[in-house]
């Protein structure tokens, strides 16, 4: 008996085609997003049970041999940068800022943002021990590893219901051991989006609605536009991170970034973008002198989340009538007074101050003498000029307020505000004078006694938030009479600036030649008519 | 009735275009300025740099035109009947006197136009072509090695004043085209080409 192959019909072919190929799918198709070659829930190291966070550094070190010593080399572990042109020695741990001021005797509360355990004395380096670098606050992907706010960067081990107290929760270090990940923006949010004390407070253009950005907030990290983490543009290698605010590359004439031809950093637009990404040539002819950042960010604190723009430390302190703290909030349900901290102002949607910008600034360090004649103090310089051919016009926010200076020597006070026992600390004493006393004595900081609170200003560059080209500032926003650049006078800008005698003189002899065209007209109809009735 | 070619077709093309385009670039030019704001500057800027382009490339035929046919020779001064046609301006147009000027094919403008026109032609116009094509490349001004030499502010106010002296030219020149034996005698031949011989008798009836 002979026996046929099954027929297929032509439609059934394709449709057995097109299952062979669906079947196949999974074997060729690759997973981009997570392309680590291991798998952490099978290392034997990372089962725990752990009770620390250097005990799991410990255990990540064990493969990770050379994780620490990076760490420890970078401003994420020092708080220190030595400006290279200045010479001044800033980071976190010297310089005053105009918001929480000086960082120093107030550690356990302030390096709860340190990248490592247990830097309790600011007056000394952190720990050098590997153990105290912390490896899960940037790279914990279970969002489970919160950084205790008083614990000198500690997690908090154990959590407490806010209502039964006698409910708890530890944190499960092994499991978030077991899941770490590359640093997403949410680990680097944990600390960055909460500067000064709040979400949005201090730098206005880095906030928790960058996770959840819709793409009219920034077409870079929103899901909608290129889905960016932070760390996409802030590349890193050997755990130090790309981009710096005391040192800025604020033009980058290397262009789009080729690897093994540049500098393997992406933490300027140009390093994707190229030095002429506009299709129209006139815009591309802005790039030398006007930063990206300029028209592509046209306000800041875009995403709901207010930042603070004025804190004024002189008026902390004041108790209610029942001897009480007190929290006041605005009309939008922000601070605007506590008694630990003083007077705020929060702002929404803030249209940026511009500047010339080389990159770098220069800072009003503890020991500088400040001049009180000129108020507001410029915590930090901006560099950069329009004929210095390093700079382009940046938007900046500005932040303001009042801090305590001495007096007599003529220089900012390190302010001592948070401590869980003395009984100095500004934060639960209330009293300014023990307050400076014990801060001055903690970082020996000249101090005559005699103090009083002065106006300062911020310089705070603004390179995040960028809305589509279509929210782009279009050229009046500049080029009018009373502009964005109108305090920027150091340059001729068309549509702005004029000579006025220029102006006077021109549409004056002009004017006197209507007229005298306009009385010459007069004469020949008045002339006219008189000849033909004589 | 003999009608006379004064202004030929190209001549009259060559005319009404490069008012239009002066017209056009006056406007969005002071709005560049900033004396108002119609259109926006960043739209204004591109029309006046296309106006600009199209108005130098009139120019380039009409200098084409002017020397192979040797219409150049129109504008050479001469200060015959100079007086004259000053005094008519200032005097005799009042008293009904005759236009002292009698325009031909050969010499279709009066020592005063002659001189306006050149005026026109060798300070107004290349000023602003060349303080416009200074302002209009500043950022090639490095690769040209201008760097040393210019400011844009100065550039800019140079093509400012020239830009006022073209809209004084333009006033007068507009009044003064309504001086004829006419109102309208001056203005139809750029139209049509042709002076009418019949539009003398109007003037000489007293």
């Amino acid at each position: 008996m002979k026996t046929y192959p099954t027929r297929l019909s032509f439609g059934q072919m394709i449709i057995a085609i097109m299952l062979l190929m669906l079947g196949s799918l999974p074997a060729t198709a690759l997973d981009r997003s997570a392309p680590s070659t291991a798998d952490h829930t099978q290392f034997k190291q990372l089962q725990g049970p752990f009770t620390s966070g250097p005990e799991v550094t410990e255990a990540c070190l064990s493969c990770h041999t050379e994780a620490a010593q990076q760490v420890q080399k970078t401003t994420h572990w020092t708080w220190e940068f030595e400006h290279p042109e200045t010479g001044q020695m800033l980071g976190k741990s010297n310089v005053i800022n105009s918001f929480c001021g000086a960082a120093s005797s107030n550690e356990p509360f302030c390096t709860s943002c340190h990248t490592g355990y247990g830097w309790d004395d600011m007056r000394k380096p952190p720990p050098s021990d590997g153990n105290a670098v912390d490896c899960l606050i940037c790279h914990d992907t279970t969002g489970g590893y919160k950084k205790s706010p008083t614990g000198a960067g500690h997690p908090i081990y154990e959590f407490t219901d806010p209502i039964d107290k006698s409910i708890t929760r530890k944190t499960d270090l092994a499991n978030i051991a077991q899941n770490i990940g590359a640093s997403s923006s949410q680990n680097c949010g944990s600390c960055h989006f909460y500067g000064g004390g709040g979400d949005g407070v201090k730098h206005g253009d880095l906030d928790s609605s960058l996770l959840t950005a819709p793409h009219s907030l920034d077409v870079h990290m929103s899901k909608d536009g290129a889905n960016f983490g932070c760390a996409d543009c802030h590349t890193t290698s050997a755990h130090s991170v790309t981009g710096s605010r005391y040192s800025t590359n604020a033009r980058d004439t290397l262009g789009i970034d080729v690897p093994g031809h540049t500098d393997q950093t992406r933490a300027s637009c140009e390093s994707c973008h190229g030095p002429a990404p506009h299709s129209k040539p006139k815009l591309n002819e802005h790039v030398d002198q006007v930063a990206c950042q300029t028209c592509h960010i046209p306000e800041f604190a875009r995403g709901g989340v207010a930042t603070k723009t004025w804190w004024d430390w002189s008026t902390a302190g004041q108790l209610d009538k029942d001897g009480k703290p007190q929290t006041i909030r605005d009309e939008k349900g922000n601070l605007s007074y506590l008694s630990t901290k003083g007077s705020f102002r929060y702002e929404e949607n803030v249209v940026p101050e511009y500047r010339w910008f080389d990159g770098q600034t220069r800072y009003t360090l503890r020991e500088d003498k400040i001049d009180e004649t000129k108020t507001p103090i410029d915590l930090n310089q901006i560099k950069g000029s329009h004929d210095n051919p390093d700079s382009r016009i940046w938007p900046f926010k500005i932040m303001e307020g009042k801090q305590p200076y001495d007096t007599v020597h003529k220089h900012l006070l390190v302010n001592h505000v948070y401590s869980a026992t003395d009984d100095t600390a500004l934060w639960t004493n209330f009293d300014w004078v023990k307050s400076l006393k014990a801060g001055t004595d903690y970082a020996g900081q000249e101090y005559s006694g005699e103090f009083d609170f002065i106006e300062t200003r911020m310089h705070w560059p603004i390179a995040h938030m960028v809305a589509p080209a279509s929210a782009a500032l279009d050229c009046a926003s500049c080029h009018a009479r009373d502009g964005r650049l109108a305090a920027l006078t150091d340059f001729y800008m068309p549509g702005r600036d004029r000579n006025i005698w220029l102006d006077y003189a021109g549409w004056g002899i002009a004017l006197l030649t209507l007229l005298g065209t306009l009385a010459h007209a007069a004469g020949r109809i008045i002339a006219s008519r008189r000849r033909k009735n004589v | 009735m003999k009608r006379t070619m004064i202004y030929k077709r190209f001549e009259r093309f060559w005319h009404w275009c490069q008012a239009g385009l002066i017209f056009f670039l006056m406007f969005t030019g002071f709005e560049i300025h900033g004396s108002y704001s119609v259109l926006g500057f960043g739209k204004v800027a591109q029309l006046h740099e296309y106006a600009a382009y199209a108005l130098m490339g009139l120019w380039v035929l009409a200098i084409f035109w002017h020397l192979t046919t040797g219409e150049w020779k129109q504008y050479i001064p001469t200060t015959d009947k100079l007086g004259a046609v000053a005094y008519y301006y200032l005097i005799g147009t009042f008293t009904g006197a005759e236009h002292p000027y009698r325009a031909t094919s050969q010499a279709k403008h009066n020592p005063l136009q002659r001189l306006a026109y050149l005026g026109f032609k060798l300070v107004i116009s290349p000023a602003i072509w060349i303080s416009g094509l200074l302002y209009l490349f500043y950022n090639n001004w490095e690769a040209w090695g201008l760097t040393g030499f210019l400011s844009l502010e100065y550039v800019a106010l140079a093509h400012t004043a020239a830009a006022f002296a073209m809209l004084i030219f333009v006033i007068a020149h507009v009044y003064m085209a309504t001086m004829g034996k006419t109102v309208f005698s001056m203005i139809k031949p750029m139209i049509t080409g042709y002076e009418d011989e019949h539009d003398e008798t109007p003037a000489k009836k007293k």
